[in-house]
């Protein structure tokens, strides 16, 4: 019996990870799916905390790439390992706090590692790259870069733009034929486009930035003021994702409040009440705040004249504020509402 | 036929998913798995992973914030 050739591709949900899974299978080739949770991807939570996003579809849009193709998905959670990435990336950042490079090989390297195990034994790894389509991390020159420092050499197949690659083994092999991949590049989404529907997909997700928060500048500064107020370049899951949630102010470099935006952001903060001080209007409709950092009486009357002014009372005289510890111990007391010009624009991380 | 429970209150998706497909990975055909979320996004996520690796989704309810999704499994 032949040998029927068996290729993982790299999920990310978005249309190219799709498109380069979807021209490999239509050649026979038997493919699986491989999609890595780092903590910074954009799936998922932020349209589970936010109201405002409850009437979008929250879909998954890997699984949904998954569904569309009629492949299995295997998601992996790369947190821990991931952080060297983020923290040492060997090649730099991108525009914001996104190590793509680095992301890249390390992602590749991962898949093979999984891939290449006995119970699975695949053959080579696809990726939906496309030469020129990122400045930092899908270059001509990066490309090699990243076949060879992952590893994974030339069982690494870029379907839509392998053509201007020098023919990879499963080219060579004969598992899938060279004239039939593409030679996209540039940043010209058209041929994408224009393939997506030959093969009749809709519908389908094109993030702007890219895979993930660390694209993103405003997550990014988040991210830094993060580190610089700890005095070290450290996280853990928590940290990134509250990053994700509420209006982050740092009034004093010693602490910053986290407010909630609406009420499913608040109802999530809720779930932290333990782990910071919190601080709740209570005459008036406003946000959750939880207070990161250490503080005193004088810092929480601050911080609570601040919350206020979140507040459906930011023109009352005083509002009433709830504080609650982190054990738990509650303390009520009516605050002025900071006026708006007080609450520094420089403060707003 | 056994019958498992997985606590996935708190995390957000995809976690719930991650330790739904790890949970079930060791579990035996026509096991089931009930797993209990806070993240409405499950509602979603967790029958669309069933449904690409052929595990049925057998009954999901949600009661005050908690969801209750019960999977039987299909392993091959
Ligand atoms: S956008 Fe994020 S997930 Fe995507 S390659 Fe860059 S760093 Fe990695």
């Amino acid at each position: 019996m032949s040998h029927t050739p068996k290729a993982v591709a790299l999920i990310s949900g978005g249309l190219d990870s799709l498109l380069a899974a979807k021209v490999i299978q239509d050649q026979g080739v038997h493919v699986e799916g491989i999609n890595f949770y780092t903590g910074f991807c954009v799936e998922g939570h932020t349209h589970a905390i936010r109201n405002k996003d409850k009437q979008k579809a929250k879909r998954n849009n890997a699984l949904w790439v998954a569904e569309q193709l009629g492949i299995k998905l295997h998601i992996i959670e790369v947190i821990e390992e991931y952080k060297d990435v983020v923290l040492n990336p060997k090649h730099g950042y991108g525009q914001n706090m996104n190590p793509c490079l680095d992301c890249k090989i390390f992602m590749v390297n991962k898949a093979q590692a999984w891939a290449w195990m006995e119970e699975n034994q695949f053959d080579f790894i696809i990726t939906g790259e496309v030469i020129g389509q990122r400045p930092k991390s899908q270059r001509k020159d990066t490309m090699p870069v990243i076949a060879k420092e992952s590893g994974a050499d030339d069982r690494l197949l870029r379907p839509l733009c392998a053509k201007n690659l020098p023919a990879t083994l499963p080219e060579r092999e004969g598992w899938v034929n060279r004239d039939d991949l593409y030679d996209f590049h540039g940043r010209n989404r058209k041929p994408q486009i224009a393939l997506a529907h030959k093969f009749g997909f809709t519908d389908f997700a094109q993030p702007a930035g890219g895979c993930c928060f660390l694209t993103d500048q405003s997550y990014s500064s988040k991210l830094k003021d993060l580190w610089s107020a700890r005095g070290e370049r450290t996280y853990e899951l928590d940290d990134i994702m509250l990053l994700k949630v509420g209006r982050h102010v740092r009034p004093q470099p010693h602490y910053k409040l986290i407010i909630g935006r609406e009420e499913g952001e608040n109802n999530y903060l809720s779930g932290y009440r333990n782990e910071f001080t919190s601080i709740k209007t209570i005459s008036h409709k406003g946000p959750l705040a939880l207070v990161d950092g250490k503080v005193n009486d004088a810092d929480l009357a601050e911080a609570a004249a601040i919350v206020a002014r979140y507040s459906q009372g930011r023109d009352a005289e005083s509002v009433e504020v709830e504080i609650t510890d982190r054990d738990g111990v509650i303390k009520r007391q009516r605050f002025e509402p900071m006026p708006p010009p007080e609450v520094e624009q420089s403060w707003h991380v | 036929m056994s019958e498992f429970e997985l606590d996935a209150r708190r995390l957000l998706c995809p976690m719930p998913v991650i330790k739904t497909q790890d949970r079930i990975k060791g579990m035996n055909s026509g096991d089931q798995l009930t797993v209990t979320c806070t993240d409405p996004g499950v509602l979603e996520d967790i029958p669309a992973w069933c449904r690409i690796n052929g595990h049925e989704v057998i009954s999901s309810r949600q009661q005050d914030s908690e969801i209750h999704i019960t999977i039987r499994v299909r392993n091959e």
